[in-house]
C-alpha cells in the first residue's frame, strides 16, 4: 500500500492466494492467485468476472470462510485469526449476503428466527425483538411485526432477500460481502434491492463488496470496479473510469457484449480459462484480443504477454491495469523495463 | 408472541394430521397401535392378581376356548388373553428401548460425521460399518452367555446392532442439508458448530429420524420375539415369544391346540404391522414424493 488512500480500509486482502486441491486429474487449482484489494469505511466495491475466476473464493476468504494459503486478510489493519473467538468477533462486522435467497433462509425458520439468529449466536439477548424489528425495517419490510411468523416460502424473492439483509443488519456490521445480491431477483426487485443497499452505505455507511458477473450492476452501485481473471484482479479503478475508458482487453470485451455498449461485439476465442494450468506470462494472453490482432506485436510487447509474469496490482484506491500492452501504450519506458 | 407461536405450531400439527388421515392404512395403524399401549398400561387392571401365577393359575393347564377363558390356557394353566396382555407389555418395552438406544446413537453419529466430514466421518463410518455387519442374534447369543437372560440383554443386542442403518440414513441428510447455502450463513454470521448442528442439522434431520423410529419399534418387537423363542429370553417374562416357544415345547401345533401358538403369533404380527403401517404414513407425509407412488 504505497500510495495515500482516502481513509484505512477496514478490510483488506493482501496478497492472498488460495488453492484447492483439484479432484481428480491432479494438480492444485489457483483459484486466487495474488490478490491485494481494500474497502474503505462507506465504499461500494464491485468485483466483476466471468463464472469461476475466483471472484466468490475471494469473497469467502475475506468473510474468513475460507483460510488463504498465502498471504492475509487485514481487518482494520488487524490480519484476521482463524480461532473460533477471534472469528466470531470479527462476524459482528463482517456480514454476508448471498446469491440465493431461497437457500440462504432455512426452511424450516421463521422471519423473526432467521433474523434473530445473528443475535442468538452471539448472545445478545436483551431487546432481541426491537432489534429484529429495527433490522426488519432498515431492510424494507415494513411493518415488521407482519413478517415476524411468516415462513421463507411464503414471500416473494425480493422479501426473502431483504430477509438475508436484514439478518445481516441486525449485528450492526460495518461491512457487507454480497455474492450476486441481485443475480436470481427479476429486474423490478433488483432495482429496490440495489436502491436499498446504496441507502443503506448512505445512512449507516456501511462498506460493501459486491461481487457480481454483471457490469451493469457495478455500474449503478459501485464506487469502485476490480475484474478480476483466472485468480487476479486484472484492472481495478472508480466504477466511471473503468467502465467507460477500460484499458484491459479483458474489460472492453466483457464490455463491449453488454447490450448498449459501442461497436461490435469482442467475443472471447481460446480454451476457457482452467484454474489448474494458469498459463505464463500475461494469464489472458491465450484469449487476448489485442495479442492476436497483431497490435501488441506492433507495440513490441508481444513476447512480454507470452513469457513475461505481471505483477500483483497494489490495494489502494488507483487506477492500475495489469495489461503489458496498455501500460506500453500509456507508458513507453514501463514497458521497455524487463 | 409466543401465543401466536403456539397457534403457529398448532396449525402445522393440524395439516399433519389432516394429510396423516388421508392414509388408511396409517390410521388403522395408530388404532391399533393405541390399543395395544392401552392394553398395555392397563395389564395390571384388566387382568386379575394371580394371572400370571404359576403355582396359583387360574385354570387347568392346556383348556381349550372356552366362557371362562375365551382362547384356552397355558401349560400351567394361565389364561392365554391374560398372557397375550402381559405380553404386549414386553414387547412394547422392548421396542421402545431398543429404539431409543439404536436413534440416539444413529443420529448422534450420523449428524457428527455428516458435519465433520475428513477423517473423523471416515473413522466414524468404518465403526459404524463394522456394527452394521455384527449379526444381531450371534451378538444375542454372546451377551445372553456373559450379561445373564434378561430383557436388558435383548434390549442392548437389537440397540447396539440396529443404529448403523440410522446412521447411515442420517449421515446421509446431514450431506444433503449442510450443502445447503443456508448453513454458509450461519457460519458467516458467527455460528459454530454445535449451532448449525443444532439449529440446522437437527430440525433438518428429525422428520427422516421420526420415520425411521416408528419402522423401528416394529423390527425390535419382531427380534425381540425370536430371542425369546430362541430361548435367549428372560425366562420369567411372558413374551409373546416365549409364549410361542412353550407352545412348541408342549407341541402344540401336533396337538393342535392352535389356541397356545395363533394368538401370540398373531399379536406379534399385528404390532409389528401397525408400527410399520404408521412409519409408512409419516414417511408419506413428510417426504411428498412417496405419496404419489402409493
Amino acid at each position: 500500500m504505497s500510495e495515500p488512500t482516502r481513509s484505512a480500509p477496514i478490510l483488506a486482502a493482501e496478497d492472498v492466494h488460495v488453492e484447492f486441491e483439484a479432484r481428480r486429474g491432479g494438480g492444485r487449482a489457483r483459484a486466487v492467485d495474488g490478490v491485494n484489494l481494500d474497502i474503505a469505511p462507506g465504499e461500494i466495491v464491485a468485483l466483476v468476472g466471468e463464472s469461476g475466476c475466483g471472484k466468490t473464493t475471494l469473497a469467502r476468504t475475506l468473510l474468513g470462510l475460507e483460510k488463504p494459503t498465502s498471504g492475509r486478510v487485514l481487518h482494520r489493519g488487524t490480519p484476521l485469526a482463524y480461532t473460533s473467538k477471534a472469528l466470531k468477533a470479527f462476524r459482528r462486522d463482517v456480514q454476508l449476503v448471498l446469491q440465493d435467497p431461497s437457500g440462504s433462509l432455512n426452511p424450516r425458520h421463521t422471519v423473526y428466527d432467521a433474523v434473530a439468529e445473528g443475535l442468538r449466536i452471539h448472545g445478545d439477548v436483551p431487546n432481541e425483538r426491537e432489534r429484529v424489528a429495527d433490522a426488519l425495517s432498515r431492510a424494507g419490510l415494513r411493518p415488521p411485526e407482519r413478517f415476524f411468523l411468516r415462513f421463507p416460502h411464503e414471500l416473494s424473492g425480493g422479501q426473502r432477500q431483504r430477509v438475508v439483509i436484514a439478518g445481516a443488519l441486525v449485528l450492526d456490521p460495518n461491512v457487507i460481502v454480497a455474492d450476486e445480491p441481485v443475480a436470481s431477483l427479476d429486474a423490478s426487485v433488483r432495482g429496490e434491492i440495489l436502491a436499498l443497499m446504496l441507502r443503506l452505505r448512505d445512512e449507516l455507511g456501511l462498506a460493501a463488496l459486491v461481487v457480481t458477473h454483471d457490469l451493469g450492476l457495478a455500474w449503478n452501485i459501485a464506487d469502485r470496479v476490480a475484474v478480476m481473471y483466472l485468480g487476479r484482479i486484472v484492472e481495478t479503478g472508480p466504477v466511471e473510469k473503468i467502465l467507460t475508458a477500460p484499458e484491459h482487453p479483458y474489460t472492453q470485451a466483457l464490455l463491449s457484449v453488454l447490450p448498449d455498449a459501442p461497436g461490435s461485439p469482442v467475443v472471447l476465442q481460446g480454451e476457457p480459462p482452467d484454474p489448474t494450468r494458469i498459463p505464463s506470462g500475461c494469464r489472458f494472453h491465450l484469449r487476448c484480443p489485442v495479442l492476436a490482432s497483431g497490435a501488441a506485436a506492433a507495440a513490441g510487447v508481444d513476447g512480454a504477454c507470452r513469457g513475461a509474469d505481471l505483477g500483483v496490482l497494489a490495494g489502494g484506491t488507483a487506477t492500475q491495469v495489469a495489461c503489458h500492452y496498455a501500460l506500453a501504450v500509456t507508458d513507453p519506458a514501463a514497458a521497455a523495463r524487463p | 408472541m409466543n401465543a401466536l407461536v403456539w397457534a403457529r405450531r398448532r396449525r402445522t400439527v393440524a395439516r399433519f394430521w389432516s394429510q396423516f388421515r388421508q392414509n388408511k392404512a396409517g390410521v388403522f395403524g395408530l388404532v391399533v397401535l393405541a390399543l395395544f399401549v392401552l392394553t398395555a398400561l392397563l395389564a395390571p387392571v384388566i387382568t386379575a392378581d394371580n394371572a400370571l401365577s404359576v403355582t396359583r393359575p387360574p385354570g387347568s393347564p392346556l383348556e381349550g376356548p372356552s366362557a371362562d377363558f375365551p382362547l384356552g390356557t397355558d401349560r400351567s394353566g394361565r389364561s392365554m388373553i391374560d398372557m397375550i396382555i402381559w405380553g404386549s407389555r414386553v414387547s412394547l418395552t422392548v421396542g421402545f428401548w431398543a429404539t431409543f438406544i439404536s436413534i440416539t446413537f444413529g443420529t448422534l453419529f450420523g449428524i457428527l460425521a455428516g458435519h465433520f466430514g475428513g477423517w473423523p466421518s471416515m473413522v466414524l463410518m468404518r465403526v459404524t460399518d463394522w456394527f452394521l455387519v455384527m449379526p444381531s442374534l450371534v451378538l444375542g447369543v454372546v451377551l445372553a452367555a456373559v450379561m445373564g437372560r434378561s430383557l436388558t440383554t435383548i434390549i442392548v443386542a437389537i440397540g447396539v446392532t440396529s443404529w448403523p442403518t440410522t446412521a447411515r440414513l442420517v449421515r446421509a441428510q446431514t450431506l444433503a442439508v449442510e450443502a445447503r447455502p443456508y448453513i454458509e450463513r450461519a457460519k458467516a454470521l458467527g455460528g459454530g458448530h454445535l449451532h448449525v448442528m443444532s439449529n440446522h442439522v437437527m430440525p433438518n434431520v428429525m422428520p427422516i429420524v421420526l420415520a425411521q423410529t416408528t419402522l423401528m419399534v416394529g423390527t425390535a418387537i419382531l427380534v425381540e420375539s425370536t430371542f425369546a423363542f430362541l430361548g435367549l429370553g428372560d425366562p420369567t417374562t411372558a413374551s409373546w415369544g416365549a409364549t410361542i416357544q412353550a407352545a412348541r415345547d408342549v407341541g402344540a401345533v401336533s396337538s393342535r391346540m392352535w389356541w397356545y401358538i395363533l394368538p401370540p403369533g398373531i399379536a406379534i404380527v399385528l404390532v409389528v404391522l401397525a408400527f410399520t403401517l404408521v412409519g409408512r404414513a409419516i414417511e408419506g407425509v413428510l417426504n411428498p414424493k412417496l405419496r404419489e407412488r402409493r
